[in-house]
């Protein structure tokens, strides 16, 4: 009996070692994989890098057009993913009454947020480059990202909007505030924080995404920046990729590649920690 | 006096009517927009079979899916996708073998050992991972997997099926990992405590009680997890090799569905044959994405009405 308790408490004890290291894997990982890149490329880093053009057949040379067309492409796809997600969002906590109704469009965005991405490049290029003829422009990656990036925006504002108590709305409601009002008013304001992280995210995922703009707008070379809407532009994943994995000069460009790789990542990464720490901050205010 | 207050209901009547058709309005434009939202799923799998259905005209569903030879260019041109379609199959299939163990490590350790400090800390880290651009990681498996393969087994790239399951299985992880570990973390503490009642120690307890009253919601996130592998593109168009052939090994060079659309789209002139092809490639790709998605959905619903 004792033997059996004591074979237990060793099968305990192994196992719990091995999930502690499986999960410090992980992490070890993770710092190895964003280490290794800072280290190789921190010396690409410098104001002209990010304020020149590329020169000598980008082998010199900065990485400008390609970070400006990545704001582009963050700030039209917001312009669609916000106010569409966020309305879609308000009209399922707070307007919704048929269940069906809202299973239906639960279903609806969830599927939509498994949809890979190249299916939304594909999706981007039938429709807005070709049967919509904007062609390979900004507008139509900014389309696509937005449609890609409104599922993340519904579902964080969906849940920063179900933490405002409801008795928040009942107080309102009391006072002789419309539905409408106390939406406006109350719960929007209340939520903010935690819509705003959703928004941080959806930029974040804008920034990195390849395959989506691969078809609808991005372009290997500018020798200026986009004047219009229907310009084709460069974007920081895609210089990375091409850079990457085209061309005749993959060793001569390594350099270039390694600090293009650490301005997205500290683009990106900061936008979601930026998020999250919002979110962190606004559950925490919540929670009793 | 009368006449006075009579004046007031009746303006304060009209203001409130004038606000209750404002505020139905309202109502009906937030409607309207949810239904945009949804009507876009609905867009794209109209235009990817309006794109994509054309292709049947010069080749038969069966040779379609089970053609073996992917010649797109060639005259005849081949569109046999099941090569394409093994591959998509097989990174998957070992990045899910891979990052299992890993995941469920994660989940288990987050969920019932690890200390609330170290947890605020490992728990976003382990977010932070799936907000890397997958084109990063796609570099990373180039620049580093790939000599690293190259020179420690003997073989002719280090770009091929493992190296990409590898950074699968990475981009996996996180994705399987909260799902489960959110699972583990909703059942009921009384059931763990009726079996500490019985003399069961706490891994005995995670084994026999925990892990299997979670079961339906770690399936959930294993099916999602492999929903995102088998979507991946810029990882497995990176690093997968790119050949159009069968693997024979674990070091072979394949090209999976997703990534044979990214690398072939571009010289697809418009309406051909071959762009015909790559959407119904993308066809494929829905209808298995939003078949696992379906699953998941499906078990997760089960789950939640077990302890909800």
């Amino acid at each position: 009996m004792a033997s059996l308790q004591a074979k237990a408490k060793a099968i305990e004890k192994t196992s719990f070692i091995i999930i502690t290291a499986l999960s410090y894997t992980i992490i070890a990982f993770l710092l190895f994989v964003l280490g290794y890149i800072f280290l190789q490329g921190y010396r690409a880093l410098n104001w002209e890098f990010l304020t020149a053009f590329p020169k000598n057949e980008m082998r010199e040379g900065g990485i400008f057009p390609a970070l400006l067309g990545t704001l582009y492409l963050m700030i039209g796809s917001s312009v669609i993913s916000v106010p569409i997600g966020v309305m879609t969002a308000i009209y399922l906590t707070e307007y919704v009454e048929n269940i069906k109704v809202l299973q239906f469009i639960r279903l609806g965005i969830n599927n939509l947020a498994g949809v890979p991405s190249v299916v939304f490049g594909l999706f981007g290029l039938s429709v807005f480059v070709i049967f919509l003829d904007f062609g390979s422009s900004i507008i139509a990656g900014s389309l696509t990202l937005g449609i890609l990036n409104l599922p993340l925006v519904i579902r964080s504002t969906e849940e920063a909007l179900l933490t405002v108590p409801t008795s928040y709305r009942e107080a309102s409601l009391s006072l002789g505030a419309t539905k409408w009002q106390t939406i406006y008013k109350i719960v929007l304001p209340t939520a903010l924080p935690g819509i705003l992280t959703g928004i941080m995210l959806s930029l974040g995922r804008a920034a990195g995404e390849t395959a989506p703009i691969m078809f609808t707008c991005a372009t290997f070379y500018t020798p200026h920046i986009p004047d219009s809407l229907f310009s084709e532009v460069m974007a920081l994943p895609y210089h990375i990729y091409v850079l990457a994995t085209a061309g005749t000069h993959i060793e001569a460009t390594r350099h270039i590649q390694y600090g293009t790789a650490i301005v997205l990542i500290v683009l990106v990464l900061g936008l979601n920690f930026t998020g999250m720490i919002l979110r962190y901050k606004y559950r925490k205010k919540f929670k009793q | 006096m009368l006449k006075q207050t009579k004046q007031t209901k009746q303006t304060l009547q009209s203001a409130l009517n004038i606000h209750n058709v404002s505020d139905r309005m309202v109502k009906y434009i937030f409607a309207v927009v949810g239904f945009i939202s949804v009507s876009f799923l609905f867009l794209i799998m109209i235009f990817l079979f309006k794109e994509g259905l054309p292709v049947f005209k010069v080749v038969s569903v069966k040779d379609f899916l089970f053609g073996t030879s992917w010649y797109p260019t060639s005259e005849p041109p081949k569109f046999g996708t099941l090569p394409l379609i093994i591959a998509s199959l097989s990174v998957t299939f070992i990045g899910a073998i891979i990052a299992v163990p890993f995941s469920l490590g994660v989940a288990i350790y987050l969920s019932e050992l690890a200390p609330s400090i170290v947890r605020e800390v490992v728990k976003p880290g382990i977010e932070l991972i799936a907000s890397i651009p997958s084109v990063i990681i796609g570099f990373f498996g180039m620049v580093v997997i790939a000599p690293f393969l190259q020179d420690h087994f003997d073989i002719d790239t280090g770009l091929n099926l493992f190296n990409a399951s590898i950074m699968l299985a990475f981009m996996a992880i996180p994705t399987i990992a909260s799902i489960s570990e959110d699972a583990l973390s909703s059942v009921p503490v009384s059931l763990k405590e009726a079996s500490y009642a019985l003399g069961a120690n706490r891994w005995q307890t995670i084994i026999h009680i925990t892990m299997p009253a979670a079961l339906s919601g770690i399936w959930t996130a294993i099916i999602l997890g492999i929903a995102r592998v088998l979507g991946e593109t810029m990882v497995v168009l990176m690093v997968a090799g790119g050949a159009t052939t069968f693997p024979t090994s674990l070091f072979d060079p394949v090209r999976p569905l997703t990534a044979n659309i990214a690398a072939e789209m571009a010289e697809a002139s418009y309406r051909s044959d071959h762009y015909f092809a790559l959407f119904a490639i993308g066809i494929i790709l829905f209808i298995l994405t939003m078949l696992f998605n379906v699953i998941a959905n499906y078990l997760s619903m089960k789950y939640k009405f077990k302890y909800h």
